[in-house]
């Protein structure tokens, strides 16, 4: 089974977010592997335990996608490759990543590939379905449970609460939500190992692609932070008060009820 | 500048979803004066075109086949594409729904077009329709442009206003005809979890339970708030990993993100990760033991109490209220 696992270098979920320049400030932010990009690396793994084959790892990024890509390699994966286009393109989108996995694994021997379902930095969630359509692929986006059998596969996919099973086949692109399974550490010997393992950088000349074949379809022509909330009232007093004060105010001052 | 745009109407259980009629109100205010062109696709759903016209729309166009019965991203897209094919638009706007997330980078990807997803307002600015959109799970956003091609956007559910519903309103509701071929996923079996509540990513009132609810049973009065008032029950991270109810249920980071008129968070913490999935919505109540909790930050009112103390009280007052409206 030859498995690919996109995967996307994020802010940690925790940083506070703030502006330089417009932009969001990444000075001194901690960066981390996708959250749900994690169940994906996990899943591929599992799966090339169970079934044999490889599973490589690829990002579209810059340079310091290395450190992400080295930890899904000491989480177990086989190879990883990373697509650095920080010199061609200035400004990318879902478009251009999709255009540039796609590129990349036109020719190669896919059975199965695994991505999150959305990134937690952009949140578009676009590139999965998009690389597959690309690759003219079927895809199941927002997985909880993956079976294959041969190349049949029995797929489980949240539906917004509700849970769809699914049946189709390989090749096929799935995104990952969380539920799909509990993402391992890397162990020691893990990180040792995938000092070793080989992280192969390309760029887009190695895809014969164009700046322009990849150039964004949309435009971000502003960031802004939301408007920093008032503090709140905590209201006091007996209890049974502050609950009839509580429903007051929803009713005349908030005006929600 | 006037243009055409369409909008998918997204049908549940027979119906069409809100998020269908905000998404013409979006699509009002991108054509710019234009036409807005609504779109039905599924089995049997060209009654339902006079409901968008109701809304809104100009005319619907109506894509009818027994292999679109239920959603498929191939099914949903081969129609999506003969519509598009036919009526040419400037835009094309879809609900940031399960259904809207899977099938527009689908379509995008074929027409190798622009897409913004997951906008909460728009306007129409210097010739642009500009979108704006949270990132970083709502700890900012961003104002998109779409800078050639289709200008293509999905909705958030519960941010655009729709328009009046006006039964005066007639329009063609017209069939076009879509060979529908090779569906490479088969939906063998739906196991309807959510459907016993109101939908949370809809709903206008949310009540939403935390570690401190204790255990399964300490749902149960969150269950009864909701019910008197018509509201979905959520959880955070923690109630869901300490098993006390479905994953189905989580706000959150990971998880729905939810942007209701009123939140009320009962036994919940307030961790950032749960913060990225609410703290946008429009009025927020937290009910909480501890007056150091951090959901007291986001919160527009706030009790420090025993939640199981404080929504039983609770659940009376609206009772009362409901009794004497």
């Amino acid at each position: 089974m030859n498995i690919y696992v996109l995967l996307k270098r994020t802010f940690d979920t925790e940083e506070k977010i703030t502006l330089s320049n417009g932009k969001i400030n990444e000075e001194g932010a901690e960066f981390i592997i996708n959250p749900y990009d994690e169940y994906a690396v996990e899943e591929a793994i599992q799966i090339r335990d169970a079934q044999g084959g490889e599973v490589t790892v690829v990002s579209v990024g810059n340079e310091e996608a290395e450190k992400q890509l080295r930890t899904a390699l000491a989480m177990g994966a086989d190879k990883a490759v990373l697509i650095n286009i920080e010199d061609d393109v200035e400004n990318g989108d879902q478009f251009t990543t999709s255009k540039v996995l796609a590129e990349y694994l036109k020719d190669k021997e896919v059975d199965l590939i695994i991505a999150g379902n959305v990134a937690i930095d952009g949140g578009s969630g676009q590139v999965g379905p998009r690389v597959a359509e690309l690759l003219n692929i079927p895809y199941v986006t927002t997985i909880t449970d993956l079976n294959i059998a041969g190349t049949t596969v029995s797929v489980t996919r949240d539906v917004e609460g509700d849970s769809e099973t699914i049946e189709t086949t390989l090749p096929l692109l799935v995104t990952a939500q969380q539920g799909l399974n509990e993402p391992r550490y890397p162990s020691l010997p893990g990180i040792m190992k995938a000092k070793k393992k080989p992280l192969e950088e390309l760029e887009l000349d190695d895809l014969d692609l164009e700046e322009d074949d990849v150039e964004a379809k949309t435009k971000t022509i502003e960031i802004f932070l939301p408007p920093t909330k008032e503090a709140g009232k905590v209201l006091s007093g007996d209890i049974s008060a502050q609950v009839g004060e509580l429903v007051q105010l929803l009713r005349s001052e908030a005006k929600v009820i | 500048m006037a243009s055409k745009f369409l909008v998918l109407g997204e049908v549940r259980d027979g119906s069409l979803r809100n998020v269908s009629f905000e998404a013409i109100g979006a699509a009002k205010v991108a054509a710019d004066g234009g036409e807005v062109v609504g779109v039905l696709i599924g089995d049997s759903v060209q009654a339902l075109g006079v409901e968008l016209i109701q809304y809104g729309a100009d005319r619907v166009v109506v894509v009818e086949d027994a292999k679109l019965a239920q959603y498929t991203s191939d099914g949903f897209s081969q129609a999506l594409l003969a519509v598009i094919e036919s009526e040419n638009p400037d835009g094309l706007i879809i609900g940031h729904t399960s259904l809207g997330k899977d099938l527009a980078p689908k379509v995008a990807g074929k027409l190798e077009a622009g897409l913004i997803s997951d906008v909460t307002s728009l306007e129409v600015a210097g010739g642009n329709t500009v979108f704006t959109r949270p990132i970083y799970s709502g700890k900012a956003f961003e104002k998109k442009i779409v800078t050639g091609g289709l200008v293509f956007a999905t909705i958030r559910p519960n941010n655009i206003e729709p328009l009046q519903k006006d039964e005066s309103r007639s329009g063609d509701v017209v069939t076009l005809s879509a060979n529908i071929t090779d569906l490479r996923t088969i939906i063998k079996d739906v196991v309807r979890k959510a459907s016993e509540g109101v939908d949370l990513s809809e709903a206008k009132v949310i009540i939403s339970g935390g570690r401190g609810v204790k255990s399964a049973e300490g749902f149960e009065p969150l269950k009864e708030l909701a019910e008197v008032l018509g509201a979905a029950v959520g959880a955070s991270r923690g109630a869901c990993d300490a098993d006390y109810c479905d994953y189905s249920l989580q706000i959150g980071q990971t998880g729905k993100v939810v942007t209701p008129d009123l939140y009320i968070a009962c036994g919940i913490s307030g961790a950032i990760q749960h913060l990225a999935g609410m703290s946008n919505s429009k009025v927020i109540v937290a009910i909480n033991k501890d007056p150091e909790a951090n959901i007291f930050n986001v919160a527009d009112y706030g009790i420090v109490g025993d939640l199981f103390e404080v929504v039983p009280l609770l659940t009376e007052e609206f009772k009362k209220l409901k009794v004497n409206a």
